[in-house]
């Protein structure tokens, strides 16, 4: 059960924004822009990004719902988001996607943990200003995201046909504000 | 120097919200509604939460610019910021603010290290479910604000009495609408 009062039955941030839509607005609105506003990295890349540093994190719901939006995305290259959540090498992954991922993960540690020579890496890889940037602020924002979700113990669905359903519509009708529950 | 080319001579936060004005909007009117908009917590205890978060994440220039608007809404000094990052519970902060204290430094480490008994002990103070809520997604925006400043590697001015003096300028122009450039 959450630690505060939400909405029954609905889950993890989900259920949160309904509970404070004032902030729930703007945080929609960010997912929004960064994973599929304007970018050099695709919109399949990006939700990679946020699932492997909710991964990381130990979130569950954000990992199951953006791998299932990111097997969606990269349609017949879906196996590699398994590869990345489980860690296990896949020769399918660009070089600057693996250093990339690699950012994102000192990012979920701490800033600070990101070098220069990560940031070398994923130049010689072929990365731009931009590539990082997003990178950085995708790992920042999960590190948001993830302890928001948990945090406040939000509900964690088990079922996987769950994530997959969450997986098509983000996939197809991105962040959009859920609204209030009617009584 | 930053890990990326970001426009010159803008401190911290600033550099990447000039790059990319297209997150920086939201990311600060999520800024304003948490820190600034009415609420039962003071701004000055908001300031607090989000201060003693950056402490915790070592991140300079997050700590240094919250931790100046904390000491000028609450009308204390730097020395007593500093104490409340350092041992919050030695301070004369209420048993309310010292409970979601608790709650936010268990944020910082993973959303699983907030346990039922820290939301039970912030109840029992007069803590609301609103201001639990709160104080968990400040914290949990400032473990973002602080990656995104120190994983671009951006640079911060060193001498804290430049936050200081001004806190009174950034408390008046608020999160929204106000220039990057000054």
């Amino acid at each position: 059960m959450a630690h505060i009062d939400v909405p029954g039955g609905v889950p993890g941030i989900r259920s949160l924004v309904m509970f404070r839509p004032e902030t729930g607005q703007h945080l929609y609105a960010l997912a929004q822009v960064l994973l599929r506003g304007d970018s050099p990295l695709t919109p399949a890349e990006r939700e990679l990004i946020a699932a492997h540093v909710s991964a990381r994190n130990n979130c569950t719901f954000c990992r199951d719902s953006h791998a299932a939006a990111a097997r969606e995305l990269f349609e017949e290259n879906r196996a590699l988001v398994d590869c990345v959540i489980h860690n296990v090498h896949s020769g399918a992954l660009s070089l600057k996607l693996k250093s990339l991922l690699n950012i994102a993960g000192k990012v979920q540690l701490n800033g600070k943990e990101v070098k220069q020579e990560d940031i070398d890496e994923a130049r010689r890889n072929g990365a731009a200003d931009r590539d990082i940037h997003d990178t950085v602020l995708i790992a920042a924002t999960f590190s948001m995201f993830n302890r928001y979700v948990d945090g406040l113990g939000s509900l964690t669905p088990t079922d996987p046909e769950a994530y997959a359903e969450m997986g098509r519509r983000l996939a197809t009708k991105g962040y959009s504000l859920p609204q209030p529950v009617k009584d | 120097m930053a890990h990326i080319t970001l426009p010159e001579g803008l401190p911290g936060i600033r550099g990447p919200m000039a790059l990319r004005p297209e997150t920086a909007k939201h990311l600060n009117e999520l800024a304003e509604v948490l820190l600034r908009s009415d609420n039962s917590l003071t701004r000055g205890e908001r300031e607090l939460i989000a201060t003693f978060v950056s402490s915790l994440n070592d991140c300079f220039f997050c700590q240094n610019a919250h931790g100046g608007l904390a000491q000028h809404y609450l009308q204390c000094d730097m020395p007593y910021i500093d104490q409340v990052k350092s041992d919050f519970q030695s301070t004369n902060l209420s048993p309310k603010l010292k409970a979601l204290l608790s709650i936010a430094g268990s944020v910082q480490k993973g959303g699983k290290h907030v346990t039922p008994e820290q939301i039970e002990r912030a109840r029992d103070v007069g803590a609301t479910d609103l201001e639990i809520h709160d104080t968990v997604l400040i914290a949990a925006a400032f473990c973002m604000f602080n990656r995104y400043v120190d994983g671009l590697g951006t640079w911060a001015p060193q001498d804290r009495n430049i936050y200081i003096e001004r806190a009174k300028w950034r408390a008046d122009e608020g999160y929204v609408n106000f220039d990057l450039y000054k």
